[in-house]
């Protein structure tokens, strides 16, 4: 599955999965009554690209040391991550509803030791790349060719021991670590640019020692184009910044920071879900 | 029981021979390191002052001097443990325990990763650093954290066992370390959970960590001049912490006296009185730095200006034993 090529057929499977995905996010996060649905769909595509064609996993074998790993350092896209796990086979798919309950696996931010697929307890923004970046030294330590990837919030790049983390990649020449920066310009109280601006991203990542891609995030075929040019990239680590939309899918979700850490009622789910439909066969 | 008055403290001999504890600690590493290829040393450019640089000359390959960056020290410390294997990462105890708290308690803590914390320069000994680096709240604020272990060695050799110790049990340590050279006090052992006993007594016990054990032990020995006979615990092992131990001094002793450099707020005194509270309640002191912070001067003229010195402890001490009527 890693590094297959990319053909039509292979977008059009993923374009279908990334749809069913945001799916399961809305009725998880209606279903607990709180959560955080715009900065789980604006990731969902690239989690997609990710789990299902780019990254080596088994999830018969959850903890083969070989395996790449996913650090979802902005936390808060847990739903995003549940599901596209589900969905590739490492949790039964009803056990998604449970999201945020008393006794669940699926904590409110991911947490590696109650659910075993998950790398790394995240959700404190500026914390998760750190430990990507710790993971990716001890991969080249340890002369293991498995790669590491961190998916950055653009309101997390506000955060000093983001750039403290991704200086070390940088100095260290972590060329088997890849941060995706899920850019999609709004974080808990408004747009990013209006409240700290953090542009020009693509020229911080390549001032901290990166190489740098800039794609639309959600345009399946220039995602796996800019993960395939990092794995050619042998002499740094890869930064990808990937344009997205808030709340991707859900018209009255697109691109508002209102939607940020709120959930849908019972009514709004179900405008979601039905603009998130299949489209008709052509 | 003796009728003397309040005694004085007598000036003590300074031909004890101290020790490093941060070269102690170097030096462990340096073996703990050949003997374990897959153990890492992290430091956020204080390398030379946590002597973590003896490891680093030794292995280069496995020693990241990350520069002045604590949180991030913390996260990747975490990082690198989660591949897995055993992480140490130093600095000094302001910036382990108060600038990077929170990526020890997410990155470390809530993730179950197996980094040792061995933190330099805690409490007021650093003196002449002042206030700003004079950490006090260290134990309070790692002791809080649920896994995590916490030591706070009294001299050298009980450091290199601490420190072995550390790197065996599976799970994040906060091993705190005085920069002052201190003299040999105990056996050189340490056991997570066991309060050392350096000796025993009736009327009194005396529980002290870190550089404050010996004064705790000079301190008996000015009571035994008058009949006075003092128990000395070393609670190296804050936490898990040897609760039985506790319990037994109240019941056999009747009172506590609690040495510790650090805040009395929420330090070692404060889970001592709370441990003899529910256990075996009997009168207990703290003797330590009262809610306030501290300020530049000769390490042990700040020790003895904060309330720590020889006399002051022989007084609390004192009026324990005359709340208990063992003296009049």
């Amino acid at each position: 599955m890693a590094g297959a090529p990319a053909g039509d057929a292979t977008i059009a499977q993923l374009e279908s999965t990334a749809r069913e995905i945001r799916r399961d996010i809305i009725r998880m996060v209606g279903r607990a009554g709180s959560g955080h649905p715009g900065g789980s769909l604006s990731v969902t595509d690239l989690v997609t690209a990710l789990l299902f064609h780019e990254m080596r996993n088994d999830p018969a074998h959850p903890d083969d040391p070989a395996r790449d790993r996913l650090v979802l350092s902005k936390g808060h896209a847990a739903p995003a991550l549940y599901a596209a796990l589900a969905h590739r086979g490492f949790l039964p798919h009803e056990e998604l509803l449970s999201l945020r309950q008393l006794g669940s696996r699926l904590q409110g931010h991911v947490d590696r030791n109650k659910l075993p697929c998950i790398e790394a307890s995240t959700g404190c923004l500026g914390q998760g790349i750190g430990m990507a970046v710790g993971m990716a030294l001890g991969a080249r330590l340890e002369r293991q060719s498995h790669r590491v990837y961190a998916i950055l919030g653009d309101g997390e790049c506000q955060a000093g021991p983001t750039w403290e983390a991704l200086m070390v990649g940088g100095h260290y020449r972590l060329a088997n670590l890849v941060v995706l920066l899920d850019r999609n310009g709004y974080e808990t109280d408004g747009a990013t640019e209006s409240i700290l601006g953090i542009e020009p991203i693509v020229d911080k990542f390549a001032a901290f020692r990166y190489h740098t891609i800039d794609i639309d995030g959600h345009d399946f075929g220039q995602i796996l184009a800019a993960l395939a040019e990092a794995r050619t990239t042998v002499d740094r680590p890869t930064a990808i910044v990937a344009r997205t939309v808030k709340g991707k899918g859900v018209s009255f979700m697109e691109n508002t920071h209102v939607w940020h850490g709120k959930a849908p009622n019972a009514a709004e789910t179900e405008r979601a879900l039905a603009e998130l439909a299949d489209p008709p066969a052509s | 029981m003796t009728a003397l008055g309040r005694i004085m403290a007598t000036s003590v001999a300074g031909t004890v021979p101290k020790e490093s504890l941060r070269d102690a600690y170097g030096e462990t590493l340096v073996e703990l390191g050949s003997a374990d290829p897959r153990l890492v040393v992290l430091d956020a450019d204080l390398a030379g002052s946590t002597r973590t640089q003896l490891f680093g000359k030794k292995f280069p390959e496995r020693f990241f001097d990350l520069g002045v960056m604590e949180p991030t020290l913390m996260t990747v410390a975490a990082g690198l443990a989660l591949a897995p294997r055993t992480v140490f990462a130093s600095t000094f105890a302001v910036f382990a325990a108060g600038q990077a708290y929170n990526q020890v308690r997410q990155a470390i803590c809530y993730n179950r990763a197996n980094v040792k914390i061995v933190a330099t320069h805690g409490g007021l000994l650093v003196g002449p650093d002042g206030g700003t680096h004079q950490m006090i709240e260290d134990i309070g604020l790692m002791r809080g954290l649920p896994r995590m272990n916490v030591i706070v060695p009294a001299d050298a050799p009980s450091t290199r066992s601490a420190v072995r110790a550390a790197a065996e049990i599976d799970g994040p340590v906060y091993l705190r370390l005085t920069r002052e050279n201190l003299p040999r006090v105990t056996d050189g052992s340490f056991r997570f959970g066991v309060a050392n006993r350096l000796r025993d007594g009736h009327d009194l016990t005396i529980v002290a960590v870190g550089a404050l054990v010996a004064r705790g032990l000079e301190t008996a020995t000015e009571l035994e001049r008058v009949g006075i006979s003092t128990r000395v615990l070393d609670l190296a092992s804050v936490k898990p912490v040897d609760v039985p131990a506790l319990v037994r001094a109240a019941r056999e002793t009747g009172a506590l006296l609690v040495l510790e450099e650090h805040s009395v707020e929420t330090g070692v005194g404060a889970l001592v009185a709370a441990t003899v509270a529910e256990g075996y309640p009997v009168p207990v002191r703290r003797v330590g730095v009262p809610d306030v912070f501290g300020e530049s001067g000769e390490a042990w003229a700040v020790l003895d200006h904060f309330g720590l010195s020889r006399q002051r402890i022989l007084d609390e001490a004192w009026e324990l034993l005359a709340q208990r009527g063992k003296v009049h």
